[in-house]
């Protein structure tokens, strides 16, 4: 069992009355609730969470892309990831991902996924998401039902480009390149591992078992309702003759641990409830702008965003919902480790992105709850999926002898000559 | 008026509603389809042999994976007067319609007989943003559409009964599709560059507005007037976005006047 510790990088000073006073938390939220001097110290202290994972022990360290979005705060992932790489040398770096399809050209993707995984030493853990369509359509202006066959190709310059060895000539419906020559290009061959994150379009499924790629299915309403769709999921993969390796699938959650079930109440409610209240408040035709979901998803899904009954949900949410229903594991280790278990395997999941830092929690209770889930949960959960132990089709292969930049002082004087690799 | 179908060169299949008889007049509609009443449409049909199509995505016109961009669209409109067999007929169009409508008689301007636009989509003004069609709430829609909200909220859902689950599951399915076939050239702002295109328009060309447009507003008149000095202006009182729909009598009214 592999875990990626997240940061989705929330703005932590959204407004109370933010629900009210303003209709969406995406697209259209007004910058000035932005301060860029706070905004300074916020990256700081999320980059430093994210190094302080890597030294408990997680398998990975994640981010991804969002826009004009008060709970992200990350346009470029590539940017925080090339930091990371900086300041870490062990866990995996996984961007999760460039929204490839808002991107022009995609070639400018494969470059800099190129230099992450040559800077990581092959650590690199390679998202492509459509994008949401608050980040792609709306943000970045993409036609909503020209947004996958934009993607699709998109995909196809990227992997055709770090697998050629000479230059070619790509003729696209959308991108016209001549001259295509990734340089420089990944470590790891024949590439990065590839993460599809995806809602509940039923297109993504068949596209991430075509190439062998991860389904990653990053809800954040919690395993319970993320099961049925995770089934679908292994439907298609039965059917379509796959092995059902647990690797194959990642999932998202939100997880907090107290030394017991009611501090984890006392520490962490108000800043999960935060996130879910604010964070989460999205005007719902952002949601779903015709075309962005293929006919056969809609009616797959049918009303989901639609429904007032999803909108409601968000209205009058308390803690113990937010339990009940899973959308967070939190309590005492032994709790979170129980339910945990069973979402792993209930979902049949071989990597799991922890969301240790929720809303507005502040520094000290995210370390907090992710040292004692590295200490006490960790552990016990590592071997779920004893029969696929060897399987690291979807993992980072990084190269043996890599450069530990973390432990050099910035701008230090060197000792000795160095050369070279020859 | 009755339907009938006809298939394009190109392949796509294409509902149209047809009626009335004298000179042929071909009617583009808007991003919202036709609606279940269309009464502009029989009144244009006592004096014209009228044709209605539906676009691709739109009732049972099939083939919208085949248009993807401005001139595909612009295109399927000469196709579909080819498989309809109309000699330089008359053609007006509404929004979207009206948008495409005009890169028609840009790209063949001897083709078509006279034409008219109503409420045209495809210019933009930064100091008067179109609303956002594709980021609405249900109710949102009727009051950007239409002098009268409420009787246009009616109008459009043809007075299906939208607390029934099933009847709001199929609005809602048909509207998004109709909308993510607009929105290929209407997203994420309604300019294809048309106006650079204009000059080409010769056709006798009529524009007509409704004095209470809050989606593209009558400042929009103005700025067409400009960009087709030839062009004449008509506007409707009580009438929004909408306004075939609002205004049928007086909006066909004009519309046959000026075809004579």
């Amino acid at each position: 069992m592999k875990f990626t510790w997240f940061n989705l990088m929330p703005w932590p000073y959204l407004p109370d009355e933010f629900r009210e006073k303003h209709r969406s938390v995406w697209v259209d939220i007004p910058n000035t609730l932005y301060d860029p001097r706070k905004g300074h110290h916020v990256y700081h202290t999320y980059l430093d969470q994210l190094e302080y994972a890597d030294a408990l022990g997680f398998d990975g360290i994640g981010c991804n892309e969002h826009h004009q979005n008060g709970y992200g705060l990350m346009p470029s992932p590539n940017i925080i990831a090339a930091t990371l790489t900086r300041r870490t040398s062990r866990a995996a770096i996984c961007v999760i991902g460039n929204s490839i399809a808002g991107y022009n050209p995609p070639i400018r993707v494969a470059e800099e996924f190129a230099m992450l995984d040559v800077m990581s030493g092959g650590r690199l853990v390679a998202g492509f998401p459509v994008g949401t369509p608050m980040d792609t359509n709306f943000c970045y202006g993409q036609i909503p039902a020209l947004t996958r066959d934009k993607y699709r190709e998109a995909h196809d310059m990227i992997m055709k480009a770090w697998a050629s060895e000479e230059p070619f000539a790509f003729d696209g419906k959308y991108n016209q390149l001549r001259w295509v020559n990734c340089w420089p290009k990944p470590i790891q061959k024949p590439h990065p591992p590839i993460y599809i994150p995806g809602g509940g379009s039923i297109e993504t499924w068949d596209f991430c078992l075509d190439y062998d790629y991860n389904y990653s299915y990053l809800s954040f309403f919690g395993y319970l309702r993320g099961k049925s769709l995770l089934d679908g999921y292994w439907e298609r993969v039965a059917k379509r003759g796959k092995d059902e390796s647990p690797y194959r699938a990642a999932f998202a959650q939100i997880v907090c641990v107290a030394d017991t079930d009611a501090q984890a109440e006392e520490l962490y409610a108000e800043h999960c409830l935060y996130f879910f209240n604010r964070c989460l408040h999205v005007f719902p035709p952002f949601a779903d702008p015709p075309g962005y979901r293929t006919m056969a998803t809609v009616k797959y899904g049918a009303l989901s965003q639609l429904t007032q009954a999803r909108q409601k949900i968000l209205e009058n949410l308390t803690w113990k919902q937010l339990i009940d229903e899973r959308f967070v594991i939190a309590g005492s280790p032994e709790t979170v480790r129980q339910q945990l278990e069973e979402c792993i395997k209930g979902l049949r999941i071989g990597h799991l992105f922890c969301l240790f830092h929720n809303g507005d929690m502040p520094d000290w209770k995210v370390r907090h709850s992710s040292r004692l889930f590295a200490e006490q949960v960790m552990p016990h959960l590592r071997d779920l999926w004893p029969e696929w132990k060897h399987d690291d089709r979807w993992w980072v292969h990084p190269m043996d002898e890599r450069i530990r930049p973390e432990e050099r002082q910035p701008g230090a004087e060197k000792k000795e000559r160095e050369e070279w690799p020859r | 008026m009755k339907w009938q179908s006809v298939d394009t060169r190109k392949g796509t299949h294409c509902r149209v509603l047809e009626g009335g008889s004298g000179a042929p007049l071909v009617f583009f509609h808007s991003a919202g389809g036709l609606l279940a009443e269309n009464p502009f449409l029989e009144r244009l049909a006592q004096t014209h042999h009228v044709f209605a199509p539906e676009w691709p995505g739109y009732g049972e016109s099939t083939g919208e994976e085949r248009l993807e961009d401005m001139l595909d669209f612009a295109l399927h409109g000469w196709d579909l007067i080819d498989a309809l067999a109309l000699r330089r007929p008359h053609v007006v169009g509404h929004s979207m319609g009206g948008m495409i409508a005009a890169e028609m008689a840009c790209l063949a301007p001897r083709d078509l007989g006279k034409l008219v636009l109503a409420a045209p989509a495809g210019v933009w003004l930064d100091e008067h943003p179109i609303p956002d069609i594709f980021a609405l709430l249900p109710f949102q829609l009727a009051e950007l559409l239409f002098h009268d909200p409420q009787r246009g909220q009616a109008l459009m859902t043809g007075g299906a009964d939208l607390s029934d689950m099933e009847a709001l599951k199929d609005f809602y399915l048909a509207s998004q599709r109709r909308l993510a076939m607009a929105g290929k050239i209407l997203f994420p702002i309604p300019n294809r560059r048309l106006s650079k295109r204009l000059y080409r328009l010769s056709a006798e060309t009529l524009l007509v507005w409704g004095a209470s447009d809050r989606l593209i507003v009558p400042a929009y008149a103005a700025r067409w007037r400009a960009l087709i000095p030839h062009a004449r202006l008509e506007t409707i009182d009580g009438a929004g976005h909408m306004l075939p729909y609002e205004q049928p009598e007086a909006f066909s009214k004009a519309v046959s006047a000026f075809l004579g």
